[in-house]
Protein backbone atom coordinates (compact mmCIF):
# COMPACT_ATOMS: atom_id res chain seq x y z
CA UNK A 1 0.00 0.00 0.00
CA UNK A 2 1.32 3.43 -0.97
CA UNK A 3 2.86 5.39 1.64
CA UNK A 4 -0.11 8.53 1.14
CA UNK A 5 -2.96 6.53 2.50
CA UNK A 6 -1.06 5.15 5.56
CA UNK A 7 -0.95 8.75 6.71
CA UNK A 8 -4.86 9.39 6.52
CA UNK A 9 -6.49 5.96 7.40
CA UNK A 10 -9.92 6.33 6.67
CA UNK A 11 -12.13 5.57 9.09
CA UNK A 12 -15.50 4.84 7.07
CA UNK A 13 -14.10 2.27 4.68
CA UNK A 14 -14.22 -1.64 5.13
CA UNK A 15 -11.13 -2.00 2.96
CA UNK A 16 -9.23 0.81 1.60
CA UNK A 17 -7.85 -0.10 -1.42
CA UNK A 18 -5.75 3.18 -2.83
CA UNK A 19 -8.03 4.95 -5.04
CA UNK A 20 -6.82 8.41 -4.82
CA UNK A 21 -8.67 11.37 -6.13
CA UNK A 22 -6.99 13.79 -9.02
CA UNK A 23 -5.45 16.92 -6.94
CA UNK A 24 -3.86 18.25 -10.16
CA UNK A 25 -4.21 21.50 -11.88
CA UNK A 26 -7.25 21.83 -13.77
CA UNK A 27 -6.52 22.67 -17.28
CA UNK A 28 -9.79 24.26 -18.06
CA UNK A 29 -12.19 24.97 -21.22
CA UNK A 30 -9.47 27.48 -22.97
CA UNK A 31 -6.73 24.42 -23.04
CA UNK A 32 -9.16 21.62 -24.31
CA UNK A 33 -10.28 23.90 -27.23
CA UNK A 34 -6.82 24.72 -27.59
CA UNK A 35 -5.59 20.85 -27.79
CA UNK A 36 -8.78 20.30 -30.01
CA UNK A 37 -7.33 22.96 -32.36
CA UNK A 38 -3.32 21.69 -32.97
CA UNK A 39 -5.24 18.23 -32.88
CA UNK A 40 -6.91 18.88 -35.72
CA UNK A 41 -4.43 21.19 -37.34
CA UNK A 42 -1.61 18.87 -37.48
CA UNK A 43 -4.46 15.91 -38.42
CA UNK A 44 -5.21 17.65 -41.15
CA UNK A 45 -1.89 16.99 -42.37
CA UNK A 46 -1.64 13.84 -41.69
CA UNK A 47 0.70 14.53 -38.44
CA UNK A 48 0.31 12.20 -35.96
CA UNK A 49 -1.40 9.73 -37.63
CA UNK A 50 -0.18 6.80 -39.85
CA UNK A 51 2.27 7.12 -42.91
CA UNK A 52 -0.38 6.58 -45.22
CA UNK A 53 -2.45 9.09 -43.90
CA UNK A 54 0.30 11.75 -44.50
CA UNK A 55 0.91 10.72 -47.68
CA UNK A 56 -2.13 12.60 -49.92
CA UNK A 57 -1.73 15.99 -47.87
CA UNK A 58 1.84 16.12 -48.26
CA UNK A 59 1.37 15.48 -51.92
CA UNK A 60 -0.96 17.87 -52.00
CA UNK A 61 1.13 20.47 -50.01
CA UNK A 62 4.20 19.52 -52.65
CA UNK A 63 2.20 19.97 -55.93
CA UNK A 64 1.21 23.03 -54.60
CA UNK A 65 4.04 24.63 -53.91
CA UNK A 66 6.11 22.99 -56.93
CA UNK A 67 4.85 25.57 -59.41
CA UNK A 68 6.15 28.59 -57.50
CA UNK A 69 9.37 27.24 -56.64
CA UNK A 70 9.78 26.64 -60.51
CA UNK A 71 9.08 30.09 -61.03
CA UNK A 72 11.35 31.51 -59.59
CA UNK A 73 13.45 29.72 -60.89
CA UNK A 74 13.08 31.22 -64.06
CA UNK A 75 12.98 34.42 -62.98
CA UNK A 76 15.87 34.09 -61.87
CA UNK A 77 17.44 32.43 -64.67
CA UNK A 78 15.93 34.48 -67.04
CA UNK A 79 16.62 38.21 -64.99
CA UNK A 80 12.98 38.94 -65.66
CA UNK A 81 11.67 41.76 -64.13
CA UNK A 82 8.19 40.82 -63.02
CA UNK A 83 7.10 37.29 -62.01
CA UNK A 84 5.44 35.16 -64.53
CA UNK A 85 1.99 34.90 -62.03
CA UNK A 86 0.57 37.74 -59.62
CA UNK A 87 0.36 36.82 -56.19
CA UNK A 88 -3.16 36.75 -56.37
CA UNK A 89 -4.11 34.34 -59.36
CA UNK A 90 -2.02 31.81 -57.66
CA UNK A 91 -4.96 30.44 -55.93
CA UNK A 92 -7.22 30.53 -58.47
CA UNK A 93 -4.86 28.53 -61.03
CA UNK A 94 -4.24 25.85 -58.76
CA UNK A 95 -7.67 26.40 -57.44
CA UNK A 96 -8.22 22.35 -58.49
CA UNK A 97 -5.08 21.14 -55.89
CA UNK A 98 -6.91 23.35 -53.02
CA UNK A 99 -10.58 21.58 -54.01
CA UNK A 100 -8.66 18.16 -53.75
CA UNK A 101 -7.33 19.40 -50.42
CA UNK A 102 -9.92 20.14 -48.78
CA UNK A 103 -12.27 17.24 -50.31
CA UNK A 104 -9.61 15.25 -49.02
CA UNK A 105 -9.28 16.91 -45.02
CA UNK A 106 -12.94 18.34 -44.19
CA UNK A 107 -14.60 15.06 -43.75
CA UNK A 108 -11.09 13.68 -42.35
CA UNK A 109 -11.94 16.19 -39.60
CA UNK A 110 -15.29 16.19 -38.96
CA UNK A 111 -16.84 12.77 -40.42
CA UNK A 112 -14.96 10.26 -38.34
CA UNK A 113 -16.25 11.82 -35.35
CA UNK A 114 -19.61 11.43 -36.35
CA UNK A 115 -18.76 7.98 -37.46
CA UNK A 116 -17.37 6.53 -34.60
CA UNK A 117 -19.43 8.46 -31.75
CA UNK A 118 -16.71 10.54 -30.23
CA UNK A 119 -18.70 13.63 -30.55
CA UNK A 120 -20.10 12.59 -27.43
CA UNK A 121 -16.47 11.88 -25.36
CA UNK A 122 -15.56 15.48 -26.54
CA UNK A 123 -18.65 17.39 -25.18
CA UNK A 124 -17.74 15.02 -22.16
CA UNK A 125 -14.85 17.51 -21.45
CA UNK A 126 -15.46 20.74 -20.49
CA UNK A 127 -16.03 22.10 -23.91
CA UNK A 128 -19.11 24.19 -25.37
CA UNK A 129 -20.65 23.51 -28.60
CA UNK A 130 -19.04 27.20 -29.90
CA UNK A 131 -15.64 25.58 -28.50
CA UNK A 132 -15.54 22.27 -30.97
CA UNK A 133 -17.30 24.92 -33.91
CA UNK A 134 -14.29 27.19 -33.71
CA UNK A 135 -11.46 24.51 -32.93
CA UNK A 136 -12.49 22.76 -36.10
CA UNK A 137 -12.97 25.87 -38.33
CA UNK A 138 -9.70 27.76 -37.17
CA UNK A 139 -8.08 24.75 -37.66
CA UNK A 140 -9.13 23.83 -41.14
CA UNK A 141 -8.85 27.25 -42.17
CA UNK A 142 -5.39 27.67 -40.93
CA UNK A 143 -4.36 23.87 -42.42
CA UNK A 144 -5.86 25.58 -45.77
CA UNK A 145 -3.51 29.10 -45.04
CA UNK A 146 -0.70 26.85 -44.71
CA UNK A 147 -1.13 25.41 -48.07
CA UNK A 148 -1.76 28.34 -50.10
CA UNK A 149 0.35 30.93 -48.12
CA UNK A 150 3.50 28.71 -48.67
CA UNK A 151 3.63 29.30 -52.63
CA UNK A 152 3.16 32.73 -51.59
CA UNK A 153 5.89 32.98 -49.58
CA UNK A 154 8.03 30.95 -52.15
CA UNK A 155 7.09 33.47 -54.56
CA UNK A 156 8.12 36.38 -52.31
CA UNK A 157 11.03 35.06 -51.50
CA UNK A 158 12.31 34.02 -54.76
CA UNK A 159 11.33 37.11 -56.01
CA UNK A 160 13.19 39.57 -53.61
CA UNK A 161 15.78 36.84 -54.35
CA UNK A 162 16.05 37.13 -58.25
CA UNK A 163 16.28 41.08 -56.97
CA UNK A 164 13.00 42.50 -57.90
CA UNK A 165 11.73 46.03 -57.06
CA UNK A 166 10.74 45.59 -53.08
CA UNK A 167 8.03 47.75 -52.83
CA UNK A 168 5.45 46.43 -55.39
CA UNK A 169 6.79 42.58 -54.30
CA UNK A 170 5.95 43.29 -51.26
CA UNK A 171 2.64 45.29 -52.13
CA UNK A 172 1.47 42.29 -54.32
CA UNK A 173 2.56 39.46 -51.30
CA UNK A 174 0.53 41.63 -48.79
CA UNK A 175 -2.55 41.63 -51.64
CA UNK A 176 -2.03 37.82 -52.09
CA UNK A 177 -2.21 36.99 -48.36
CA UNK A 178 -5.17 38.61 -47.85
CA UNK A 179 -7.10 37.20 -50.77
CA UNK A 180 -5.98 33.47 -49.62
CA UNK A 181 -6.91 34.22 -45.92
CA UNK A 182 -10.84 35.17 -47.28
CA UNK A 183 -9.97 31.66 -49.50
CA UNK A 184 -9.08 29.68 -46.25
CA UNK A 185 -11.78 31.04 -44.43
CA UNK A 186 -14.64 30.59 -46.85
CA UNK A 187 -13.69 26.96 -48.15
CA UNK A 188 -13.13 26.08 -44.37
CA UNK A 189 -16.46 26.69 -44.22
CA UNK A 190 -18.03 25.31 -46.90
CA UNK A 191 -15.88 22.39 -46.72
CA UNK A 192 -17.28 21.63 -43.20
CA UNK A 193 -20.18 22.74 -43.56
CA UNK A 194 -20.77 19.61 -46.43
CA UNK A 195 -18.45 17.05 -44.62
CA UNK A 196 -20.21 17.43 -41.39
CA UNK A 197 -24.20 16.48 -42.40
CA UNK A 198 -22.39 12.65 -43.18
CA UNK A 199 -20.78 10.29 -41.06
CA UNK A 200 -19.20 8.67 -44.11
CA UNK A 201 -16.19 9.72 -45.12
CA UNK A 202 -15.99 8.91 -48.82
CA UNK A 203 -19.48 10.42 -49.35
CA UNK A 204 -17.96 13.62 -47.64
CA UNK A 205 -15.33 13.93 -50.21
CA UNK A 206 -17.37 13.58 -53.08
CA UNK A 207 -19.92 15.90 -51.95
CA UNK A 208 -17.20 18.56 -50.88
CA UNK A 209 -15.70 17.89 -54.52
CA UNK A 210 -19.15 18.33 -56.08
CA UNK A 211 -19.76 21.49 -54.41
CA UNK A 212 -16.77 22.82 -55.75
CA UNK A 213 -16.46 21.89 -58.70
CA UNK A 214 -20.05 21.92 -60.28
CA UNK A 215 -20.51 25.38 -59.09
CA UNK A 216 -17.36 25.93 -61.13
CA UNK A 217 -18.28 24.51 -63.99
CA UNK A 218 -21.80 25.87 -64.34
CA UNK A 219 -20.64 29.33 -63.77
CA UNK A 220 -17.69 29.15 -66.38
CA UNK A 221 -19.85 27.55 -68.83
CA UNK A 222 -22.89 30.10 -68.43
CA UNK A 223 -19.89 32.78 -68.33
CA UNK A 224 -18.52 31.58 -71.52
CA UNK A 225 -21.85 31.81 -73.10
CA UNK A 226 -22.13 35.16 -71.85
CA UNK A 227 -19.00 36.55 -73.35
CA UNK A 228 -19.79 34.92 -76.67
CA UNK A 229 -23.21 37.32 -76.62
CA UNK A 230 -21.27 40.12 -75.77
CA UNK A 231 -23.04 40.21 -72.83
CA UNK A 232 -20.18 41.22 -70.38
CA UNK A 233 -22.29 43.10 -67.48
CA UNK A 234 -23.56 39.41 -66.79
CA UNK A 235 -19.87 37.67 -66.50
CA UNK A 236 -19.14 40.16 -63.58
CA UNK A 237 -22.30 39.11 -61.48
CA UNK A 238 -22.87 35.04 -62.48
CA UNK A 239 -19.37 35.23 -60.34
CA UNK A 240 -21.24 35.59 -57.37
CA UNK A 241 -22.57 31.91 -57.73
CA UNK A 242 -19.30 29.51 -56.99
CA UNK A 243 -17.00 29.90 -54.21
CA UNK A 244 -13.36 30.34 -56.14
CA UNK A 245 -15.16 33.10 -58.64
CA UNK A 246 -15.95 34.76 -55.56
CA UNK A 247 -12.87 35.15 -54.42
CA UNK A 248 -11.68 36.51 -57.81
CA UNK A 249 -14.37 38.70 -57.83
CA UNK A 250 -13.22 40.47 -54.55
CA UNK A 251 -9.58 40.42 -55.31
CA UNK A 252 -10.51 41.85 -58.69
CA UNK A 253 -12.49 44.40 -57.44
CA UNK A 254 -10.13 45.54 -54.15
CA UNK A 255 -6.93 44.09 -54.57
CA UNK A 256 -6.11 44.78 -57.85
CA UNK A 257 -5.81 42.09 -59.28
CA UNK A 258 -6.45 41.14 -62.76
CA UNK A 259 -9.55 38.82 -63.08
CA UNK A 260 -9.26 35.17 -64.52
CA UNK A 261 -13.33 35.73 -66.02
CA UNK A 262 -13.77 35.37 -69.30
CA UNK A 263 -12.35 37.85 -71.44
CA UNK A 264 -10.69 39.56 -67.76
CA UNK A 265 -14.38 40.85 -67.34
CA UNK A 266 -14.15 41.10 -63.18
CA UNK A 267 -16.68 43.10 -61.16
CA UNK A 268 -16.64 47.04 -60.79
CA UNK A 269 -16.30 48.29 -57.46
CA UNK A 270 -20.16 48.65 -56.86
CA UNK A 271 -20.85 45.21 -57.78
CA UNK A 272 -17.25 43.75 -55.69
CA UNK A 273 -19.05 45.56 -52.58
CA UNK A 274 -21.87 43.36 -53.26
CA UNK A 275 -19.15 40.29 -53.90
CA UNK A 276 -17.68 41.03 -50.11
CA UNK A 277 -21.02 41.11 -48.68
CA UNK A 278 -21.75 37.54 -49.90
CA UNK A 279 -18.55 36.32 -49.24
CA UNK A 280 -18.74 37.24 -45.85
CA UNK A 281 -22.29 36.61 -45.05
CA UNK A 282 -21.59 32.61 -46.73
CA UNK A 283 -18.62 32.35 -44.31
CA UNK A 284 -21.18 34.05 -41.18
CA UNK A 285 -23.34 31.13 -42.22
CA UNK A 286 -21.64 28.32 -42.65
CA UNK A 287 -20.22 29.01 -38.77
CA UNK A 288 -24.27 29.41 -38.09
CA UNK A 289 -24.87 26.21 -39.86
CA UNK A 290 -21.97 24.46 -38.21
CA UNK A 291 -23.56 25.42 -34.73
CA UNK A 292 -27.21 24.22 -35.86
CA UNK A 293 -25.47 21.10 -37.13
CA UNK A 294 -23.74 20.52 -33.34
CA UNK A 295 -26.78 21.57 -31.30
CA UNK A 296 -27.76 17.84 -31.30
CA UNK A 297 -24.73 15.92 -31.49
CA UNK A 298 -24.35 11.95 -31.87
CA UNK A 299 -26.15 11.64 -34.96
CA UNK B 1 -23.73 -13.66 -63.45
CA UNK B 2 -26.59 -11.38 -61.97
CA UNK B 3 -27.56 -11.70 -58.12
CA UNK B 4 -30.75 -9.67 -57.66
CA UNK B 5 -30.00 -9.43 -53.92
CA UNK B 6 -26.73 -7.59 -54.11
CA UNK B 7 -28.16 -5.70 -56.43
CA UNK B 8 -30.73 -4.22 -54.37
CA UNK B 9 -28.62 -3.95 -51.30
CA UNK B 10 -26.11 -2.15 -53.39
CA UNK B 11 -29.03 -0.13 -55.32
CA UNK B 12 -29.99 0.60 -51.60
CA UNK B 13 -26.68 1.73 -50.68
CA UNK B 14 -26.14 3.90 -53.26
CA UNK B 15 -29.87 5.83 -52.84
CA UNK B 16 -30.54 5.80 -49.62
CA UNK B 17 -31.42 8.68 -47.69
CA UNK B 18 -29.25 11.54 -48.44
CA UNK B 19 -26.96 10.03 -51.10
CA UNK B 20 -29.39 10.58 -53.57
CA UNK B 21 -29.76 14.13 -52.89
CA UNK B 22 -26.52 14.38 -54.46
CA UNK B 23 -27.41 12.42 -57.59
CA UNK B 24 -30.81 14.55 -58.09
CA UNK B 25 -29.39 17.32 -57.17
CA UNK B 26 -26.45 17.44 -60.59
CA UNK B 27 -28.86 16.54 -62.92
CA UNK B 28 -31.25 18.86 -61.81
CA UNK B 29 -28.83 21.73 -61.80
CA UNK B 30 -27.74 21.15 -65.93
CA UNK B 31 -31.46 20.97 -66.67
CA UNK B 32 -32.25 24.32 -64.89
CA UNK B 33 -28.98 25.94 -66.41
CA UNK B 34 -29.92 24.37 -70.12
CA UNK B 35 -33.95 25.97 -69.44
CA UNK B 36 -31.85 29.47 -68.29
CA UNK B 37 -29.29 30.13 -71.29
CA UNK B 38 -32.57 28.24 -73.82
CA UNK B 39 -34.72 30.82 -72.42
CA UNK B 40 -32.15 33.59 -72.06
CA UNK B 41 -30.40 33.18 -75.46
CA UNK B 42 -32.48 31.23 -77.35
CA UNK B 43 -31.42 27.86 -79.62
CA UNK B 44 -27.83 27.76 -80.26
CA UNK B 45 -25.56 24.83 -81.39
CA UNK B 46 -22.46 25.99 -80.60
CA UNK B 47 -23.46 26.77 -76.77
CA UNK B 48 -25.39 23.63 -77.01
CA UNK B 49 -22.23 21.96 -77.53
CA UNK B 50 -20.16 24.23 -75.06
CA UNK B 51 -22.60 23.13 -72.19
CA UNK B 52 -22.79 19.46 -73.01
CA UNK B 53 -19.28 19.00 -73.20
CA UNK B 54 -17.96 21.63 -71.24
CA UNK B 55 -19.88 20.71 -68.44
CA UNK B 56 -22.01 18.01 -68.58
CA UNK B 57 -19.77 15.77 -70.06
CA UNK B 58 -16.61 16.56 -68.62
CA UNK B 59 -17.51 17.44 -64.69
CA UNK B 60 -20.87 16.03 -63.50
CA UNK B 61 -20.50 12.35 -65.86
CA UNK B 62 -17.37 11.51 -64.10
CA UNK B 63 -18.30 12.95 -60.95
CA UNK B 64 -21.34 10.66 -60.51
CA UNK B 65 -19.50 7.89 -61.62
CA UNK B 66 -17.22 8.00 -58.96
CA UNK B 67 -19.82 8.47 -56.45
CA UNK B 68 -21.69 5.65 -58.14
CA UNK B 69 -18.65 3.85 -58.89
CA UNK B 70 -17.10 3.55 -55.45
CA UNK B 71 -20.30 4.24 -53.84
CA UNK B 72 -21.63 0.37 -54.52
CA UNK B 73 -18.71 -1.20 -53.15
CA UNK B 74 -16.34 1.35 -51.13
CA UNK B 75 -18.09 2.14 -47.99
CA UNK B 76 -19.00 -1.99 -47.50
CA UNK B 77 -15.41 -2.54 -47.57
CA UNK B 78 -14.96 0.14 -45.31
CA UNK B 79 -17.31 -0.32 -42.18
CA UNK B 80 -16.45 -4.23 -42.88
CA UNK B 81 -19.73 -5.30 -43.80
CA UNK B 82 -18.44 -6.46 -46.61
CA UNK B 83 -17.68 -9.43 -44.81
CA UNK B 84 -21.34 -10.91 -44.39
CA UNK B 85 -21.54 -10.65 -48.26
CA UNK B 86 -18.22 -12.23 -49.20
CA UNK B 87 -19.46 -15.50 -46.68
CA UNK B 88 -22.33 -16.19 -48.82
CA UNK B 89 -22.00 -18.37 -51.61
CA UNK B 90 -22.07 -16.22 -53.95
CA UNK B 91 -19.19 -16.13 -56.59
CA UNK B 92 -17.27 -13.00 -55.78
CA UNK B 93 -17.11 -12.14 -60.01
CA UNK B 94 -21.23 -12.48 -59.58
CA UNK B 95 -21.02 -9.96 -56.88
CA UNK B 96 -18.80 -8.05 -58.58
CA UNK B 97 -20.96 -7.73 -62.06
CA UNK B 98 -23.81 -7.18 -60.01
CA UNK B 99 -22.13 -4.24 -58.24
CA UNK B 100 -21.19 -3.06 -61.55
CA UNK B 101 -24.42 -3.35 -63.69
CA UNK B 102 -26.08 -0.76 -60.67
CA UNK B 103 -23.11 1.22 -60.80
CA UNK B 104 -23.85 1.51 -64.59
CA UNK B 105 -27.37 1.92 -64.23
CA UNK B 106 -27.32 4.54 -61.66
CA UNK B 107 -24.62 6.42 -63.40
CA UNK B 108 -26.39 6.25 -66.92
CA UNK B 109 -29.84 7.20 -65.47
CA UNK B 110 -28.38 10.26 -63.38
CA UNK B 111 -25.76 11.41 -66.01
CA UNK B 112 -26.81 10.33 -69.86
CA UNK B 113 -30.86 10.72 -69.53
CA UNK B 114 -30.65 14.51 -68.42
CA UNK B 115 -27.67 14.99 -71.02
CA UNK B 116 -30.12 14.10 -73.59
CA UNK B 117 -32.84 15.97 -72.03
CA UNK B 118 -30.56 19.02 -71.60
CA UNK B 119 -29.69 18.51 -74.98
CA UNK B 120 -33.15 18.93 -76.42
CA UNK B 121 -33.85 21.68 -74.48
CA UNK B 122 -30.92 23.58 -75.53
CA UNK B 123 -31.40 23.40 -79.06
CA UNK B 124 -34.07 20.63 -80.01
CA UNK B 125 -31.35 17.98 -81.13
CA UNK B 126 -30.34 19.47 -84.37
CA UNK B 127 -27.12 18.51 -86.06
CA UNK B 128 -28.19 15.47 -83.57
CA UNK B 129 -25.70 16.85 -80.70
CA UNK B 130 -28.00 16.16 -77.93
CA UNK B 131 -28.36 12.27 -79.18
CA UNK B 132 -24.72 11.92 -79.68
CA UNK B 133 -23.49 13.35 -76.11
CA UNK B 134 -26.23 11.63 -74.74
CA UNK B 135 -24.40 8.68 -76.56
CA UNK B 136 -20.90 9.55 -75.17
CA UNK B 137 -21.99 10.23 -71.62
CA UNK B 138 -23.72 6.57 -71.70
CA UNK B 139 -20.52 4.76 -72.81
CA UNK B 140 -18.56 7.13 -70.49
CA UNK B 141 -20.40 5.77 -67.57
CA UNK B 142 -19.56 2.00 -68.00
CA UNK B 143 -16.19 2.74 -68.33
CA UNK B 144 -16.10 5.17 -65.33
CA UNK B 145 -18.43 2.44 -63.32
CA UNK B 146 -15.90 -0.27 -64.24
CA UNK B 147 -12.40 1.65 -63.47
CA UNK B 148 -14.10 3.53 -60.08
CA UNK B 149 -15.78 0.22 -58.93
CA UNK B 150 -12.06 -1.18 -59.18
CA UNK B 151 -10.39 1.67 -57.06
CA UNK B 152 -13.36 0.81 -54.81
CA UNK B 153 -11.52 -2.61 -54.13
CA UNK B 154 -7.98 -1.20 -54.33
CA UNK B 155 -7.66 1.39 -51.52
CA UNK B 156 -9.84 3.09 -49.37
CA UNK B 157 -9.21 6.32 -50.28
CA UNK B 158 -11.15 5.70 -53.78
CA UNK B 159 -12.98 8.46 -54.28
CA UNK B 160 -9.83 11.22 -53.95
CA UNK B 161 -8.17 8.32 -56.18
CA UNK B 162 -10.90 8.85 -58.60
CA UNK B 163 -11.25 12.63 -58.20
CA UNK B 164 -7.64 12.80 -58.74
CA UNK B 165 -8.02 11.15 -61.95
CA UNK B 166 -11.44 12.70 -62.79
CA UNK B 167 -10.25 16.09 -62.02
CA UNK B 168 -6.24 16.48 -62.57
CA UNK B 169 -5.61 13.93 -65.22
CA UNK B 170 -8.64 14.78 -67.67
CA UNK B 171 -8.89 18.59 -66.95
CA UNK B 172 -5.76 19.77 -65.98
CA UNK B 173 -2.90 17.39 -67.73
CA UNK B 174 -5.75 17.19 -70.55
CA UNK B 175 -5.12 20.46 -71.39
CA UNK B 176 -1.84 20.99 -71.03
CA UNK B 177 -0.48 17.87 -72.73
CA UNK B 178 -2.53 16.66 -76.09
CA UNK B 179 -0.47 12.88 -75.45
CA UNK B 180 -2.75 12.82 -72.24
CA UNK B 181 -6.30 13.40 -74.19
CA UNK B 182 -5.12 9.55 -76.03
CA UNK B 183 -5.65 7.99 -72.12
CA UNK B 184 -8.76 9.75 -71.01
CA UNK B 185 -12.46 8.26 -71.26
CA UNK B 186 -13.69 11.50 -72.11
CA UNK B 187 -12.06 11.13 -75.09
CA UNK B 188 -12.88 8.09 -76.13
CA UNK B 189 -16.66 8.73 -75.19
CA UNK B 190 -16.23 12.72 -77.63
CA UNK B 191 -15.00 9.84 -80.22
CA UNK B 192 -18.31 7.95 -80.52
CA UNK B 193 -20.36 11.64 -80.37
CA UNK B 194 -18.07 12.57 -83.39
CA UNK B 195 -19.13 9.65 -85.30
CA UNK B 196 -23.21 10.04 -84.34
CA UNK B 197 -23.00 14.12 -84.23
CA UNK B 198 -23.24 15.86 -87.29
CA UNK B 199 -20.06 16.73 -89.59
CA UNK B 200 -17.54 19.56 -87.58
CA UNK B 201 -20.18 19.49 -84.63
CA UNK B 202 -18.13 18.03 -82.18
CA UNK B 203 -14.25 16.83 -82.31
CA UNK B 204 -11.98 14.57 -80.55
CA UNK B 205 -8.76 13.46 -80.18
CA UNK B 206 -8.91 9.91 -80.80
CA UNK B 207 -9.89 8.04 -84.05
CA UNK B 208 -13.01 5.84 -83.26
CA UNK B 209 -11.43 1.97 -83.75
CA UNK B 210 -8.98 2.67 -81.29
CA UNK B 211 -11.20 4.42 -78.71
CA UNK B 212 -13.98 1.71 -78.42
CA UNK B 213 -11.11 -0.83 -78.19
CA UNK B 214 -9.97 1.37 -75.67
CA UNK B 215 -13.28 1.55 -73.71
CA UNK B 216 -14.21 -2.24 -73.79
CA UNK B 217 -10.87 -3.36 -73.06
CA UNK B 218 -10.36 -1.14 -70.02
CA UNK B 219 -13.88 -2.01 -68.95
CA UNK B 220 -13.30 -5.92 -69.34
CA UNK B 221 -9.68 -5.35 -67.64
CA UNK B 222 -10.98 -3.23 -64.52
CA UNK B 223 -14.19 -5.76 -63.98
CA UNK B 224 -11.81 -8.82 -64.21
CA UNK B 225 -9.15 -7.18 -61.56
CA UNK B 226 -12.15 -6.15 -59.32
CA UNK B 227 -13.12 -9.36 -58.91
CA UNK B 228 -9.63 -10.65 -58.55
CA UNK B 229 -9.10 -8.28 -56.32
CA UNK B 230 -12.41 -9.23 -54.29
CA UNK B 231 -11.08 -12.92 -54.00
CA UNK B 232 -8.34 -12.16 -52.46
CA UNK B 233 -9.50 -9.34 -50.20
CA UNK B 234 -7.63 -8.36 -46.76
CA UNK B 235 -10.25 -6.28 -44.18
CA UNK B 236 -7.88 -3.60 -42.40
CA UNK B 237 -8.79 -1.81 -39.62
CA UNK B 238 -9.40 2.32 -39.44
CA UNK B 239 -6.14 3.72 -39.84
Amino acid sequence: MPPESLTAPAQDVIHNIGYRNYSGARLGRAYARRSLFSQSLRGAYGLGRSTKSKVLPMTLFGVMCAPAAIMVAVAVATKATKLPLEYTRYAIVLQAVIGLYLAAQAPQSVSRDLRFKSIPLYFSRPIERVDYVVAKFAAMASALFLLTAAPLLILYVGALLAKLDFATQTEGFAQGLVSVVLLSLLFAGLGLVVAAVTPRRGFGVAAVIAVLTISYGAVSTVQGIALARDNTDAIGWIGLFSPITLIDGVQTAFLSATSAFPGGNGPGTGAGVVYVVVLLALIAGSFGLLMRRYRKVGL
Amino acid sequence: MYHPTVARLTYRGLLGRRRAFILFALPALLIVISVVIRVLTGADDGTAANVLGGFALATMVPLIGVIAGTGAIGPEIDDGSVIYLLSKPVKRHTVILTKLIVAIGVTVVFSAVPTLIAGFVLNGNSQQIAVAYAAAAAVASVAYSAIFLLLGTVTRHAVVAGLVYALVWESLFGSLIPGARTLSVQQWSLALAQKIGAEGAITSDVGLPLALTLLIGVTTAATWYASRKLRTLTLAGEE
